[in-house]
């Protein structure tokens, strides 16, 4: 009889034997170990009034069930440079996915759906891409050319994305090095999907063909901290310009990780930097576990012969699949039950990948993107929490005639997409005897990833022929360099030497208030680290706390600070007054004055009220300390005095008062 | 020799290729003012300027590079490319019917050469297995290329050279004929073939595609799909046009020749039957006449090809203002036929009555069609309209300009007496002219209109 793998202890002791450790406790020796390294590919919206190569208007969403028309597609492989079809490019086609487009006359034209050719590049969008990619220190191009690079999954409905390089080989500096840019394209964004079930996958063509940049980084970072340093850089970059668009989906990045000895993987679309450190953390030891379970399955399988499964259909009454809800409803459908053996595989399937994940998981993925089962949609010998009863397991062993070192792998789907399915399974068990497959995969918050598409080849770029060449001359990209941002690296140093807290940084860079301190700076009579930290802090406590008013800017601050400086006002009144302002931004200033109840008060006014406070602390008073009488007569004149005086000096006075003349601080 | 080096290239930018010695095809270092670009160098767009250096950088994409900032170049290494759609062998089978490609040109099935954009078109039986494997499904194909011309510069003498060429196969026996061809001239091909093949025993099936097949949202694998289920299993035996309904991937639809008109630019459903119904759908499976009447399918092979032209004929787009020395150029130079395309019911202006009065003693064929595109010629309705009849212009009935353009050539070709070529013209020939127009056969929806927009979300378009 043969020894059976536990898969929890197995999962266990491969997690140990890759040498896993979470990021909490990883080092650099870690990444070193696994030869983490990582590149960027961050895709930033520009702020244009129109789409990229059509004149709708950009910006413009809907809900989903908000359209006015729909129409079909399906997408079909063309011949690779060989001559070939790429294998999983057919095997996608062969399952035959619909897809479907909502069209909103709104925010879509006949360009998007691909029954107009493209209308000319919209200037507005190549102006911003020239512009960052100077600030990026990119070599701009002489001559821009529009290629077609293909994507098959229908997320734009020519089959092909239209982008353009403006500029090559540049460099960000980070805080302790430089990454490399390889180059920054313009390029038309996708379309967003509705739902992607079964046969079926439905996308709206709002945001299809806004303008879009996308940075690529070389793989010049070397720890997950690194990646996200790196990413914010760049985003912020692009937000100094005050050109780009901001909110949920206008900035989003691919991020490639690879370990060494592995490949490099796309982890697409991850939405938030916080996010990037645990994806690929995780992705270079999915990876590294990847090589570990080559390495095991080369020592008892041939990898120079064709891999091959066997299969049986099951008889659903011949098991107990009663008790599986999953295979229960797959009976009741009516699809079929299909058992796989795979040669080899003991101690493979159980294998530690991700947390909380094993080997198998990779076959479910794939599965559901390439023969379209929906999950659950499989289970196996070694899963981590076993359904399938040992006996059911034994009779199946035998139904396949199976050797003590055999996984097993039971799946079910309608009928017609069952050979596509066999051919993922065994496709996916040979690239595992080469080690990591091409792919791209989809990130979850917790930093895991599951299989998303296959990674298409190096071939897929071809020149689009329905655009002509844009000449960019020197006159043009001079014209463009006027008023250009200054770098973020010296603005981060600049805050830094004002005094301007770090941890208020991310917020400045990603709301673009650096020109605003700036301004304060050079305008006011501020100091430049309450300015710093008035937006950093205040202003920061303010939009996480009020509903902003529609007519509120950052320009509203900048009078504010004006508005007080005339009026002989202090600038500490600014913090009161902001929540009103923020909310009510048409109001005038005087009005705010009385909304917060502020009345202008001689300072004399205010000094000559501290005897009669300190005789009245003196009866009132538990606690009959200096200190405490300080305090607490601070405490009754402070809402008066805002803005009326120097609220350090009155301090001062005082403590005068109260200790005599010794001076003393307060706080 | 040169040529082959510096493809595409001239002027100034060649002029710094051989200086450097950088050839089309070379990995080459270039250093400019604006910094270092390292890439292939792609022949270049004979149509573009000679400015800039086409390249293909590591990451495949394509940048252009300005002669004038160039500093330096060097060629670090040299690969040429080559290119061919691979050849399967199309697989026969006894069970399907035998279906002739006619290739005229334009290109049906394609593949781009990723590198310089050129297409490579797929066109014999094994490229076309390779490129459209389903085809295979559906019938044997077999293929002839007639000649290499872009859709617009197909005429009178193609018509006449396939005219033959489609005898010559229907007395051989095949079961359909399709003719690959660009779409902006379909329907002129499909008038010419519907006169010069009379009486047809089989499909005759035009076929085109919008998008070109090698993005992969192109509607040639299912627009040739389509073609040949119409041409090898479709009951209709008529000289059709085989294009997409809706814009969606979801049927195609057959049109008379002598109905048919291309009525978008770039739309799929380009297009559409006029002052009619359509013929048929056909999907993969099947055809679905629409139509209830239609010439059916036959074993004999009695066809008669009447493969004539002349091209002394012209059409005349008629304008407001327009001045009578128009005709009298056009009589002046030989022309013997002219097709009016006149405003409304078929109007043309009274400053234009001399000319065409001298036309006509000039023994020159006039014929009137209409603007509108919809609708019957009807010149009884004002007075103008009877003046010019008496000056000897014919209306046409609801026949297409384009129609009645193709069938005053080919009536020409046969005979100059003014009676033969009238009693040729006005015969209807496989509803050129029909004798009614049905309540569906003008449909032109107008968007916006609430019950239209609630049609269009419900329907694929």
């Amino acid at each position: 009889m043969k020894q059976k793998v536990n898969p929890q202890e197995n999962f266990g002791i491969t997690r140990e034997k890759i040498g896993y450790v979470s990021r909490k406790d990883a080092t650099q020796a870690d990444y070193d170990r696994i030869g983490f390294m990582s590149g960027l590919e961050v895709h930033q919206q520009l702020l244009t009034a129109s789409k990229l190569f059509c004149r709708c208007p950009a910006g413009i969403y809907h809900d989903h069930d908000d359209y006015d028309a729909e129409l079909v597609r399906h997408m079909r492989p063309t011949l690779s440079e060989l001559g070939e079809y790429d294998g999983t490019a057919l095997m996608e086609f062969k399952t035959r996915k619909e897809i479907i487009y909502r069209v909103n006359n709104e925010n879509a034209c006949t360009y998007d759906v691909d029954d107009t050719p493209p209308f000319p590049m919209d200037p507005e969008a190549l102006e911003i891409a020239i512009q960052i990619s100077q600030l990026c220190k990119l070599n701009i191009v002489g001559e821009v050319h529009v290629t077609r690079k293909q994507y098959l999954d229908g997320s734009i409905p020519t089959g092909f994305q239209r982008t353009a390089i403006i500029g090559v080989e540049g460099a960000i500096p980070l805080k302790n090095k430089t990454i490399r840019i390889i180059q920054l394209s313009l390029e038309e964004d996708s379309c967003r999907e509705i739902l992607d079930e079964g046969h079926v996958r439905m996308y709206k063509t709002d945001r299809l063909g806004m303008p879009l940049i996308e940075t690529v980084t070389y793989p010049d970072m070397k720890n997950p901290d690194e990646v996200k340093e790196a990413c914010d850089y760049i985003r912020f970059l692009n937000r100094s310009t005050g050109k780009v668009r901001t909110g949920m989906g206008a900035g989003r990045q691919d991020v490639n990780v690879s370990c060494e000895g592995g490949t490099r993987v796309e982890i697409k679309g991850v939405a938030h930097t916080r996010w990037i450190p645990e994806l690929t953390h995780v992705e270079a030891f999915r990876q590294y576990a990847l090589l570990s379970i080559r390495d095991l399955l080369k020592k008892r399988i041939d990898a120079e012969k064709p891999y091959k499964i066997s299969h049986k259909v099951l008889d659903y009454y011949s098991y107990h699949f009663d008790a599986i809800p999953a295979i229960k409803n797959a009976s009741l459908n009516g699809h079929k039950i299909i058992a796989v053996n795979l040669p080899g595989f003991s101690g493979a399937l159980s294998h530690f990948t991700q947390p909380g994940q094993c080997f198998a998981h990779e076959f479910e993925g794939r599965l559901k993107v390439i023969a379209c089962l929906e999950r659950p949609n499989m289970t196996h010998s070694e899963a981590l929490n076993q359904e399938i009863l040992a006996e059911d397991w034994e009779k199946m062993e035998k139904l396949l005639d199976c050797q003590d070192q055999d996984a097993q792998l039971v799946f079910w789907g309608p009928e017609e997409d069952i050979e596509t399915a066999l051919e993922t399974i065994e496709e996916r068990c040979q690239m595992s005897l080469e080690g990591v497959p091409n792919e791209t995969r989809k990130s979850f918050e917790d930093g895991s990833t599951v299989f998303e598409r296959v990674l298409p080849g190096a071939d897929r770029m071809y020149p689009d022929t329905d655009t002509v060449p844009r000449p960019l001359e020197d006159d043009y990209i001079n014209s463009l360099t006027k008023n250009m941002p200054g770098e973020i690296i010296e603005r981060y140093k600049q805050l830094k030497k004002w005094g301007v807290p770090e941890d208020t940084y991310t917020y400045i860079f990603s709301r673009n208030l650096y020109p605003l301190i700036e301004r304060l700076v050079n305008n006011t009579r501020l100091k430049p680290v309450f300015a710093g930290t008035f937006v950093g802090q205040k202003l920061k406590f303010v939009e996480g706390q009020f509903s902003k008013g529609e007519a509120f800017d950052y320009e509203c601050i900048e009078k504010l600070f004006g508005y007080l400086e005339e009026n002989k006002l202090h600038p500490e009144l600014a913090v009161r007054m902001l929540p009103v302002l923020y909310q009510h931004p048409k109001m005038d200033f005087d009005s705010v004055l009385v909304n917060i109840d502020f009345k202008p008060v001689g300072s004399n006014r205010l000094l000559d009220r501290i005897p009669f406070l300190s005789q009245k602390f003196d009866q009132v008073g538990r606690k009959q300390e200096p200190k405490h009488k300080v305090n607490w007569i601070m405490g009754q004149l402070r809402n008066q005095a805002t803005g009326n005086m120097d609220l350090t000096q009155l301090a001062r006075q005082v403590a005068q008062e109260v200790n005599g003349s010794k001076e003393t601080k307060t706080a | 020799m040169s040529n082959d080096i510096f493809q595409g290239y001239r002027g100034r930018a060649l002029e710094q290729l051989k200086k450097y010695h950088v050839r089309v095809w070379g990995k080459a270092v270039i250093e400019t003012t604006r910094g270092r670009f390292e890439g292939t160098v792609l022949p270049r767009s004979e149509n573009d300027d000679d400015k800039h250096i086409v390249m293909k950088i590591i990451t495949g994409y394509n940048i252009g590079i300005d002669t004038d900032t160039i500093t330096s170049m060097k060629e670090v290494g040299y690969k040429k490319a080559n290119y061919a759609i691979p050849e399967k062998e199309f697989p026969i089978s006894d069970k399907n019917p035998n279906v002739k490609l006619f290739g005229t040109g334009g290109t049906i099935a394609s593949r781009l050469d990723y590198r310089t954009g050129a297409v490579i078109p797929a066109f014999s039986p094994g490229e076309l297995y390779g490129a459209v494997p389903e085809l295979a499904d559906i019938c044997n194909i077999d293929t002839e290329k007639l000649f290499a011309v872009f859709s617009e510069n197909m005429g009178p003498k193609q018509y006449i050279a396939l005219a033959k060429a489609i005898g010559k196969e229907i007395e051989k026996g095949v079961d359909g004929i399709m003719i690959g061809h660009g779409t902006d001239t379909l329907h002129h091909t499909g008038a010419a073939l519907t006169f010069m093949v009379q009486n047809s025993p089989i499909p005759i099936v035009l076929v085109g595609s919008q998008r070109s097949s090698d993005r992969p949202s192109s509607d040639a694998a299912l627009n040739l799909m389509h073609a040949a289920r119409a041409a090898g299993h479709g009951d209709i035996a008529e000289t059709m046009v085989c294009m997409f309904g809706p814009t969606s991937d979801e049927y195609g639809l057959l049109h008379k020749g002598t109905r048919v008109r291309k009525m978008h630019s770039s739309y799929r459903s380009t297009f559409r039957t006029i002052g009619d119904i359509p013929l048929a759908t056909v999907n993969r499976e099947k055809v679905d006449p629409i139509h209830k009447k239609y010439n059916p399918r036959r074993k004999d092979r009695n066809v008669t090809i009447k493969p004539f032209f002349d091209d002394r004929v012209t059409m005349l787009y008629y304008y407001p203002g327009m001045k009578p020395d128009t005709i009298d150029l056009l009589v002046d130079n030989g022309y013997k036929g002219i097709v009016f395309v006149g405003t409304g019911l078929g109007h043309v202006n009274k400053e234009l009555y001399p000319a065409i009065e001298r036309a006509q003693k000039k023994g020159v064929h006039m014929y009137m069609t209409l603007q509108t595109i919809w609708g019957y010629v009807h010149m009884f309705v004002y007075d103008t309209g009877r003046d010019m009849m008496a000056k000897g212009i014919i209306p046409a009935g609801n026949m297409l300009p384009e129609v009645a353009f193709v069938k005053l050539g080919w009536a020409l070709g046969q005979t100059h007496d003014p009676e033969e070529v009238k009693q040729i013209m006005l015969t209807p020939i496989n509803d050129d002219i029909t004798l009614r127009e049905p309540y569906n056969g003008y449909l032109v929806y107008q968007g916006g209109i609430p019950e239209v927009e609630e049609f269009i979300k419900k329907v694929h378009k």
